[in-house]
């Protein structure tokens, strides 16, 4: 189910992907609202741009413990975030994961959504559950570096290839700093791994395998922080690297990664035509729906008075936004209140009858 | 009751008088001071609470626990006067502590 990059179609092209409802976020509130939209027949696709599912919870915090998810009196992020894939198996929602969400315009009756991979999707209804926008790679304060991204600094590797005939500084102690040293290794002209200490919290055996290449001599490993920058029109040719003592060296390299986790920035959903208010989507409280009919907002990225920025408000506004999503759907149609514990309809859904 | 010295890079600097028991991460927060990011809101989760205690205090304020160590890597212009102001408590010791923000979180 989890299929990444499961269909391409170029925007405007016959192959959008048709769907009720596209749910713009993959975090705890996306992932049920899922449930909550197939309890009432309503099927969706769900886009992050991480590369797994769980969003903060299992981002930002796996194995952190939390406390106030009604009737679980303890559990951590990523307990959390399977238990929620658990409870919405029997929906069958599709996947999309390392895509982010670019465009969103209204075509018709339905909506048109193109994330960066160019996947399109036609729907009828979108419900935006983006938190506090999309994960995105920290960038390093150091000066002029913006000038240099995309062309000889990178946060992610599309192309291993592209690296052939560079000497390739890699800054970082934790996993992505380190596979990233393993699989540049054997492509690039040279790799360098720049940590702050000599100490990695990365997997033991990827810091094993990078010290033996530095003993054979394959790649060098240097203790530092990066202080400046060195190239022009956007091409690094060198970086000042501070050592602990304070001493400065000039390191010559043609690219750079630096891995120093992510953070959130509201990114596309900016450009979507929606009103903000400092970076949030006011939406009521009845529906959650945006100032855009069709368009709803749940979860961390919404406001509205008296908001809390809780999971078990996420989830509310999950179960309300899909009543009306419902009447989008499926116009005139009644919905019938009923308990799943009671519901042989409902539980004929969740295929536990 | 600890007053709390918070100097920004550009020289100027707040005091704050913070409540033993909470985190230096939130009597920043509590009182605006800029440059405290805590996007995690304290749980050791992303470096953006990260500050420089001043020489003076560095015992009383010890050193990092290797958590925190571990997440100053996501840090920037790591020194070994950096903490996560989110994992220092406040305690009554703390009166008159001195600490620095950073330019940039990141
Ligand atoms: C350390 C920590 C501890 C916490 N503890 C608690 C707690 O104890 N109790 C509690 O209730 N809450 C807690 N929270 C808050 C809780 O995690 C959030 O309220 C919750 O994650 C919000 O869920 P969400 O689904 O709205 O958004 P998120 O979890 O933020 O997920 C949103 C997802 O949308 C994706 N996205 C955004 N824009 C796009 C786009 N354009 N295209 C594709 N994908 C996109 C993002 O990449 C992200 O994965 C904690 C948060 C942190 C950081
Ligand atoms: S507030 Fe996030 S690490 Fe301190």
């Amino acid at each position: 189910m989890l299929d990444k990059n499961p269909q391409t179609g170029g925007e405007g092209s016959a192959s959008a992907i048709e769907t009720d409802v596209v749910i713009v976020g993959a975090g705890p509130v996306g992932l049920f609202a899922v449930f909550e939209l197939g309890l009432l027949d309503v099927k969706a696709h769900v886009i992050d741009i991480l590369d797994k599912v769980g969003g903060q919870c299992a981002e930002l915090y796996p194995e952190k413990p939390i406390y106030d998810i009604p009737g679980l009196p303890i559990v951590t992020g990523q307990q959390l975030t399977d238990q929620l894939m658990e409870q919405i198996k029997p929906f069958g929602a599709n996947f999309h994961l390392g895509e982010r969400i670019d465009v969103l315009k209204r075509e018709g009756e339905r909506f048109r959504l193109v994330t960066d991979a160019g996947t399109t999707f036609l729907t009828t209804v979108v419900v935006i559950a983006a938190g506090g926008g999309s994960f995105t790679p920290k960038r390093p304060p150091l000066e002029g570096i913006e000038g240099f991204e995309g062309k000889s600094v990178f946060y992610s590797v599309r192309k291993i290839a592209e690296f052939m005939d560079k000497d390739v500084l890699i800054v970082g102690g934790g996993d992505s700093a380190l596979d990233w040293t393993l699989n540049l290794q054997p492509v690039a002209r040279s790799v360098t791994l720049l940590h702050r200490r000599d100490d990695f919290r990365g997997a033991p055996h990827s810091v094993e395998k990078m010290r033996q290449l530095v003993a054979d001599g394959k790649m060098k490993l240097a203790i530092g922080q990066v202080s400046a920058l060195h190239g022009q029109d956007g091409w690094l040719d060198a970086v000042t690297i501070k050592a602990k003592d304070g001493t400065e060296q000039r390191l010559p390299i043609t690219a750079m990664l630096p891995f120093f986790g992510l953070t959130m920035k509201l990114g596309p959903i900016a450009d979507w035509g929606l009103n903000l208010e400092e970076n949030l989507i006011p939406v009521d409280t009845e529906k959650f729906e945006t100032s855009e009919p069709g368009i709803f907002a749940i979860g961390d990225i919404n406001t509205y008075p008296g908001k809390l920025k809780l999971i078990l408000s996420g989830f509310h506004e999950a179960a309300l936004m899909a009543q009306k999503a419902h009447q989008y759907v499926y116009p005139g149609k009644k919905v019938l209140f009923q308990y799943t514990t009671s519901s042989s309809n409902l539980q004929k859904k969740l295929g536990v009858r | 009751m600890a007053k709390i010295t918070f100097i920004q890079p550009d020289g100027t600097s707040n005091v704050v008088e913070a409540e033993p028991g909470v985190t230096v991460m939130e009597a920043a927060k509590l009182n605006e001071i800029p440059g405290i990011e805590a996007e995690c809101g304290g749980a050791c989760a992303c470096a953006t609470c990260h500050v420089y205690v001043d020489e003076a205090w560095r015992d009383k304020t010890g050193k990092p626990a290797e958590m925190e160590e571990d997440m100053l890597d996501f840090a920037f212009d790591v020194r070994d006067e950096s903490r996560l102001s989110c994992q220092i408590k406040v305690t009554e010791d703390l009166d008159g502590l001195v600490l620095r923000v950073p330019a940039k979180q990141y």
